[in-house]
């Protein structure tokens, strides 16, 4: 397979408050491999949006390890598109490099180039408040690549939005990720979502949280995400995760 | 721009009828209870001794203009008013940002503030005039205390209900304190900071005339102060009055800078 990107290694993480000690994370060992896309799906409520935290470095491991090769840069994308209305879409799609004092020319370029290649040259004067929320999305996920991440934490991205929309920005996401060449962890509730975008589908279980299964999702035939539905193998899997899952009202 | 079609033009001329006709309406509703006040006194269903008439308001501006004494009443009442806005928006910003910036701080502080907050300020009058004089810094202090407490607490309040989504992006890019402050809390609150300029100055009012009447030589509450001394209604009226007029012009400048920021 391909290179190791990330090593994760026993990593826990604990919550505490005057009542008790919450267990969101316990014993969670997985690599992340270069150029690969990998969901993660669990019940809610199970801490996949805190292991992200942990991996962007907003929280820290309560015990554990991650090691990082290779220059590990991470970009964090939220659930809500999180645009500044105070800033036009440029400055808001510059805003990592604006923190990082990383604004030269050629960086700057590099997200126009971005904004050109995907369709929102028009909108970079606007501000969000002018944007539907698909486009603000987009605009979001530019925000994510402007400092040139190598590994993008994509927590539920797109699920403040209606089905329709959701589909094609997948499709949308996919191939931005294909062909900016990276890696990304794919947070989602979504199993049709899981299995047509990635090339991994790490199940979770209930709290405290850790690898319930893996899967290589391997289709017949792989495409884009939209066609990725179509595929034979797709309901096999489906079927597979959703019995893991174990869904219980 | 210039596409509209016919019938978003006749929405925009309908908008722009409505707001009209609302201000025709306010100046219909001032000038009928000043008509009715000036007809109660004319035929002397009011005493105009007691509650004095809009014709007798006038002559006493006239004669405040002529004696030149109303203008350096209200550049006095002016000066107070704006100097202390000065002084507790500057107190309230840097204290709300520590307060922000410091969590043990602020849990620490948090009911010495609405103390000082609830207790009614006049009360601490007469200690004012004593350890501080009876001048005008008597007079900002006063005005200071009924401001800034509250301001502090509306500013903080702000800061710490701020979009956590927008710090938690921030962070993820790693972003400092000093980042998360600069580019998100100030940001994000410019509309509350302006609407805690809004309070602050009206408390301003409040507690420079509440100083004057306590302690002054000059200002519109000295003039109210005076002239109930000598129980001169009509002058008492007329300060209140251009106190109102006043406080109408600093809002509209504060309004207006809110349309030019936000």
């Amino acid at each position: 397979m391909e290179k190791i990107l990330l090593e994760i290694k026993n990593l826990s993480k604990n919550y505490h408050n005057k009542q008790n000690e919450i267990k969101a994370i316990a014993n969670l060992n997985l690599n992340i491999y270069q150029d690969e896309i990998l969901a993660i799906v669990g019940p809610s409520g199970c801490g996949k949006s805190t292991f992200l935290s942990i991996l962007s470095g907003i929280e820290k491991e309560s015990s554990g390890k991650i090691i990082k090769h290779l220059n590990l840069k991470t970009g964090y994308m939220l659930q809500t598109d999180s645009l500044f209305p105070w800033l036009t879409i440029k400055n808001n799609a510059l805003l990592p490099l604006t923190i990082k004092k990383e604004l030269t020319n050629d960086n700057i370029n590099k997200v126009i180039n971005l904004f050109n290649k995907y369709g929102l040259q028009e909108f970079t004067e606007l501000y969000p408040k002018n944007l539907s929320g698909g486009m603000r999305q987009r605009v979001a996920l530019i925000r994510t690549l402007a400092d040139n991440p190598n590994l993008l934490l994509l927590d539920e991205p797109y699920s403040a939005l209606d089905y329709q929309t959701r589909l094609a920005l997948s499709n949308d996401l996919y191939n931005i990720i294909k062909q900016e060449r990276k890696t990304a962890i794919l947070i989602t509730h979504d199993i049709a979502e899981a299995i047509s975008l990635a090339d991994r589908v790490v199940v979770l279980s209930t709290r405290p949280c850790h690898i319930k299964k893996i899967y290589n999702i391997n289709l017949a035939n792989k495409t884009d995400p939209i066609n990725n539905r179509k595929d034979p193998k797709f309901n096999y899997y489906y079927d597979l995760i959703w019995r893991d899952l174990d869904v219980h009202i | 721009m210039s596409t509209f079609s016919k019938e978003h033009i006749d929405y925009l001329k309908k908008e722009q009828k409505y707001k009209i006709i609302i201000h025709i309406t306010q100046t219909f509703i001032l000038i009928f209870l000043f008509l009715i006040w000036q007809i109660l006194a004319n035929t002397n269903v009011i005493n105009v001794f007691l509650y004095s008439s809009p014709k007798l308001i006038i002559e006493t501006i006239i004669d405040l203009i002529k004696q030149q004494i109303l203008f350096s009443h209200i550049i006095v009442t002016l000066y107070e008013v704006l100097l202390s806005f000065l002084i507790s928006i500057i107190i309230s910003l840097i204290i709300a940002t520590i307060l922000w910036w410091n969590k043990f701080l602020s849990k620490v502080f948090s009911p010495f503030l609405t103390i000082l907050n609830s207790l009614p300020k006049v009360a601490l009058g007469p200690l004012i005039i004593i350890w501080a004089g009876a001048n005008i810094n008597s007079i900002i202090i006063m005005s200071l205390l009924i401001s800034t407490f509250i301001t502090i607490i509306n500013l903080h309040e702000a800061f710490i209900s701020t979009n956590k989504n927008y710090i938690i992006l921030l962070k993820s890019m790693g972003a400092s304190k000093i980042d998360i402050y600069k580019k998100v809390i100030i940001q994000s609150n410019k509309a509350n900071i302006i609407n805690s300029l809004k309070i602050n100055l009206s408390m301003n009012f409040i507690g420079v005339i509440m100083g004057e009447l306590l302690v002054s030589k000059k200002g519109l509450g000295y003039l109210i102060m005076y002239a109930s001394s000598i129980f001169n209604i009509k002058l008492v009226i007329t300060s209140i009055i251009i106190l109102g007029f006043l406080s109408f012009i600093l809002y509209s400048i504060i309004s207006y800078l809110e349309k030019k920021l936000l």
